[in-house]
């Protein structure tokens, strides 16, 4: 292993970066740029988490919005009723996705390959008309959120370099979790069932408990981020649990590099970036970006990460 | 009694214009291995080309054969210059790939007809309601599209089991390999089935259009109808994409009717209100869930190795 790789380089230049944001922000005033970074950081943290189980544990989700959605409203149904606390909010976010997460990876998990992406999905879009029919919630509508979590002077979610601050920590907290997960005797047997199930049950391993372990720890992940996303936006809606969303997903954590550590970190910041960038160049900036798609995945194989390890051989 | 026969009728119209976007998929899917997202886009188009071929030519039929046309062309080309290239491949890079053309397709619709939905007006003779029993009436049109599905129906049943290319195309999706070993013509094969599912799903799209308003993301939803379709009835199988489509269309089109009433008679007024909805909106998910986690493979799973 080399100590010095173009990856590691372009990695590390990109957390500075993130890392130091706020103070660019605030010398030049750029609030705009703020905003946008702390939706990029929260949609990094939930491509991280899918990665998890897309890139270490080889199971396709095509429902992982659905968490955006369940972290999302834990916390704007909870302030609703009057509980403000984010002692409460985020435990009980992280809760009902764990919970979620168990009964649909139950059930799923009992199919492979296609048929995994086809449920996943069709769980997803339940979760999707379950919130859409949420009358008191505001229902197709969305809820308004008119109050940030409160976490009793700690920390002011309110503030925007305070708030930027949490989610880049959740951000960071969760890769390194990854990281040890990845690493640890859990993950070397789930990177074993991705590679050859039967074998790994052959030797002993019971694979369907591993995996659906791995598959509610990204669940509750992914809640957090919708619980932040929640907070960033003051708002939540059954939209962010719609299957396109989840698509966003899947194509920041494909485009970043599937089972690499910060691939799906910078996925989702040239993805967000590139949106941006193209928006602001042309009203039609899909058009643009559907092809480019097509073409990460017909030239691109590894995504980024793949590119900047084949530049460091070449 | 009237309310029943009505629904019912619906229940078919509906499974059966779902049956002719998921036999495309599902014919793509068994023999290619594709997962085509975009076929919801192409439902789209044809919506749109029928509605733009409509006001030009003034006829609603020629329209619709135009549009016909239009889709058979666009799927093809679309297969030679991008799909193509993706067989063989995961189908995570399917999934993105499709998704990206999802991505282009609406955009696209927007530059060329604008952000505002169309309306396809309907001929005279087609809006008047047909007595169909003593006393029951339904639309004409309706009735036409139960008709033409169940005759495209027909046909591809007959094409498939009956002439050679059918026989390819069984052939291809039980065993892809051997088929191109026994020096079939596999590309020209896979172009021209690509093209028949992006007709099929052009089809279904110029027969909803009246019905519903032509928009942008009109395919999105029904896609993901169809993509249970072929998940209950079992990928690759025309006959089991059939039964299940008329089996969600029922399950759909009735749940949306009749829950309301049985949910209140459970519950109170207000919370029925506010369930019924969503529950019927779940219903097919529902059963889908339940039939995967019954029987993985579908309920009828086309003849594999």
């Amino acid at each position: 292993m080399k100590a010095f790789t173009v990856s590691k380089a372009v990695t590390a230049l990109m957390l500075a970066g993130l890392v130091l944001l706020p103070l660019y922000s605030q010398a030049s005033g750029n609030i705009f740029i703020l905003t946008l970074f702390t939706r990029i950081v929260i949609l990094a943290l939930a491509a991280a988490s899918l990665n998890l189980i897309m890139g270490f544990g080889g199971m396709m989700s095509f429902g992982h919005a659905a968490y955006l959605g369940i972290g999302g409203y834990a916390v704007g149904m909870l302030a609703q009723e009057g509980v403000g606390s984010g002692f409460i909010q985020f435990p009980v976010a992280l809760a009902a996705s764990a919970t979620y997460a168990l009964v649909i990876g139950a059930l799923s998990l009992r199919t492979r390959g296609v048929y995994f992406i086809m449920i996943t999905l069709a769980f997803a879009q339940m979760a999707y008309y379950v919130a859409s029919g949420l009358a008191r919630y505001g229902g197709d509508d969305g809820l308004t959120v008119y109050k940030r979590s409160d976490f009793s002077g700690l920390i002011n979610l309110s503030n925007r370099t305070q708030f930027y601050y949490l989610c880049l920590a959740c951000l960071f907290g969760v890769v390194f979790l990854i990281w040890r997960i990845a690493n640890s005797r859990f993950g070397l047997v789930l990177q074993g069932l991705r590679s050859n199930e039967q074998r790994m049950q052959a030797i002993g391993f019971p694979s369907k408990r591993y995996q659906l372990v791995c598959f509610v720890i990204s669940g509750m992940m992914c809640g957090l981020a919708g619980a932040l996303l929640a907070n960033n936006t003051d708002f939540v809606s059954p939209a962010v649990m719609y299957w396109t969303r989840s698509g966003d997903l899947m194509v920041m954590v494909i485009l970043g590099g599937m089972g690499t550590l910060f691939g799906p970190v910078i996925g989702a910041v040239v993805y967000l970036l590139l949106e941006e960038f193209l928006s602001q160049l042309t009203e039609y900036w899909a058009l643009i970006m559907g092809p480019l798609l097509l073409l990460i995945v017909l030239f691109g194989r590894g995504g980024i990460m793949g590119l900047l390890g084949r530049l460091n051989r070449g | 009694m009237l309310l029943v026969v009505e629904q019912f009728l619906n229940g078919l119209q509906f499974g059966l214009l779902l049956f002719l976007l998921a036999a495309g998929l599902t014919l793509v899917f068994g023999i290619m291995d594709l997962v085509n997202l975009a076929h919801g886009s192409l439902y789209m188009m044809g919506a749109y080309f029928a509605a733009t071929f409509a006001a030009w030519t003034g006829s609603f039929l020629l329209g619709a054969l135009l549009a016909l046309g239009a889709t058979l062309v666009l799927g093809i080309v679309l297969e030679m210059s991008a799909l193509r290239h993706l067989y063989g491949r995961d189908h995570l890079d399917h999934v993105l790939a499709t998704f990206g053309l999802i991505l282009f397709f609406n955009e696209a619709v927007r530059l060329i007809w604008g952000p505002a939905g169309l309306a396809l007006p309907l001929p005279v003779w087609l809006t008047v309601p047909v007595p169909i029993l003593p006393g029951i009436h339904y639309p004409a049109y309706r009735l036409a599209i139960i008709a033409v599905a169940l005759l495209v129906a027909l046909l591809l049943y007959l094409g498939v089991m009956r002439t050679r290319i059918g026989m390819l195309i069984r052939a291809g999706a039980s065993n892809r390999e051997m088929i191109g070993a026994l020096g079939i013509n596999i590309k020209l094969l896979y172009t021209l089935v690509f093209g028949l599912g992006a007709a099929l799903a052009g089809l279904a799209g110029l027969m909803q259009a009246p019905i519903l308003t032509v928009q942008i993301g009109m395919g999105e939803n029904i896609l993901i109808l169809a993509f249970v379709i072929i998940v209950i009835g079992g990928i690759g199988s025309i006959r089991g994409a059939f039964l299940a489509a008329i089996l969600v269309g029922m399950i759909d089109t009735l749940g949306r009717a009749f829950l309301p009433n049985l949910l209140r008679q459970v519950l109170s007024g207000a919370a029925a209100s506010t369930a019924a909805p969503a529950l019927s909106s779940m219903l097919i998910y529902l059963l889908m869930a339940i039939v995967l986690v019954v029987r993985p493979e579908g309920l009828f799973p086309a003849n594999r190795r």
